[in-house]
């Protein structure tokens, strides 16, 4: 069972990390700012709710696993939120923060 | 399991560090204002990790604060250079 | 190993970049940056508790504080450019960071092995404290009048910083006034993201008895809370001579001071508590501590009165 468990955490983190790299790809290839900023919220918080994934099946105990899923909620939150924020910023001309 | 994930932190850090590279260049403060996002998410995503390697549960309390204080820093980035922008128009 | 390698080329890496950015925004955000990678490093060494204060207190607060600097400075920015240091300040500058540095990594190699600590005795003592972090037993039991005279500093570094103030001014308003945008994304992000954050803030401090943690990351957290809805516009600073806030800001070392004074009646010494007592006497007096630490942050930040009182 535990052999089952260890094989999906390395897989699930795996996939995370390999997020992780396609968002830095995009912020290197990326031509503007508003660009970069889809990869840099989008792919790097999918990695990290991949990686969550993966270590939810090592942990022991119920609130360190809510731990875990709340700390990812909130960077999901906070990431989603702060984009549109730093988008309003880079656009000329737009409404004003 | 805990040598690979310690691996997979260090392969997180270094996209992360090629990352910042690119954003600490890029020319206005735009890209910069992103490098305390990419820096919390990534560095969320490094104590995770080594929490489950090290075998230190205060590392993932590190992470939740790191949450918090990356996006109030990131919304002081923006209004700081939304008001600068203000001041030079 | 490699990892070790690869977080101390990085956290180097960023610190030149701040060193050598031109423009100070720029070197703010190389700085938050540098603290961030800190934290990490800090983890690392198994310390917590240091990690917990380097990301809230060392990039946050301090982050957000030179940047309030920062955009003050703007105007000044191209004239300042323009002063570069001669090549000889340089080198003299130069010569003495090598210098310290060297001391500096000649003291660590030269340590006797093993390092002296005091550990073994702090872990030993940690049941009469009633406390069960040893971190949080060395702040608020065996180092208490530190931990007191470190709440009356930032106290004093807040007055120095309404000093800046005008005459005109004082009292007044700190920082200019955010308008609300009741549908931009400033007011979501302060509707949703505060309440979550001021959780976090409690918990932190709550947690602190038993794991890394304490009143002052948890402080740090309810301040920067603080700031963020101030930033969205959704109420404006208080002008600094309410007597609400002033009181707000002396409760916590009024207590902590009260509590050790009154050691004195107890058991006979400054800052000591009796046995039974000393876990409701910490908590006692990190309550308003928490509190008042907050609002200092909070303050510290919103920078001097710029706008005058009512």
């Amino acid at each position: 069972m535990s052999l089952a468990l260890d094989a999906l955490t390395i897989l699930a983190v795996s996939a995370g990390a390999f997020f992780f790299l396609a968002g830095t790809v995009g912020l290197l290839r990326f031509p503007d700012a508003l660009s970069r900023l889809h990869t840099l919220t989008k792919a790097d918080n999918l990695g990290l709710g991949l990686i969550v994934l993966g270590l939810l099946l090592q942990v022991e105990g119920p609130f360190a696993a809510l731990k875990l899923i709340a700390v990812w909620l909130l960077t999901l939150l906070a990431g989603a939120t702060v984009a549109q924020l730093i988008a309003r910023t880079a656009r000329p001309g737009g409404r004003p923060v | 399991m805990a040598d690979f994930l310690l691996a997979a932190a260090g392969f997180v850090l270094a996209t992360v560090a090629v990352g910042l590279v690119r954003i600490l260049r890029g020319p206005g403060d735009d890209d910069r204002i992103m490098a305390a996002q990419l820096l919390g998410t990534g560095g969320i995503a490094v104590l995770l990790l080594l929490a489950a390697a090290m075998s230190v549960p205060a590392a993932v309390d590190v992470a939740l604060i790191l949450a918090v204080l990356a996006a109030f820093i990131t919304v002081a980035f923006a209004k700081g250079a939304a008001r600068s922008e203000a001041d030079r128009a | 190993m490699a990892f070790d390698t690869g977080v101390a080329v990085l956290v180097l890496g960023v610190a030149v970049w701040t060193i050598a950015a031109r423009d100070t925004f720029a070197a703010v955000v190389g700085f938050v940056g540098y603290g961030l990678l800190l934290a990490l490093v800090w983890v690392r060494l198994a310390a917590p508790d240091v990690a917990l204060t380097e990301a809230a207190i060392g990039s946050g607060v301090t982050g957000g504080l030179m940047l309030g600097a920062s955009t003050r400075l703007r105007r000044t920015d191209t004239p300042a450019v323009g002063e570069k240091p001669g090549a000889v300040l340089r080198l003299a500058a130069a010569v003495l960071c090598a210098l310290v540095s060297a001391g500096l990594a000649a003291i660590v190699l030269l340590f006797p092995e093993p390092a002296p600590t005091l550990a073994p005795p702090a872990a030993a003592n940690l049941e009469v404290t009633g406390l069960g972090n040893p971190v949080t037993a060395v702040l608020m039991a065996y180092r208490a009048i530190d931990t007191l005279l470190e709440t009356v500093v930032l106290l004093l570094a807040l007055v120095g910083i309404w000093s800046l103030a005008p005459d005109g001014i004082w009292g007044g308003f700190p920082g200019p006034r955010h308008k609300a945008d009741s549908e931009g994304v400033l007011t979501f992000v302060a509707q949703l993201l505060v309440p979550v954050g001021i959780l976090v803030g409690i918990y932190i401090f709550w947690v602190g008895s038993v794991a890394p943690g304490g009143e002052f990351q948890g402080a740090t957290i309810l301040a920067a809370m603080w700031i963020l809805t101030m930033m969205a516009g959704q109420v404006d600073a208080p002008p600094v001579s309410q007597r609400w806030l002033r009181l707000l800001l002396i409760a916590g070392p009024a207590v902590f001071l009260a509590i050790g004074l009154a050691g004195f009646a107890m058991v006979g010494a400054f800052l000591a508590y009796p046995v039974d007592y000393a876990k409701v006497l910490i908590v006692t007096i990190e309550i308003p501590v928490t509190l008042s630490i907050a609002a200092t942050l909070a303050l510290l930040v919103a920078g001097p009165p710029e706008r005058a009182p009512k």
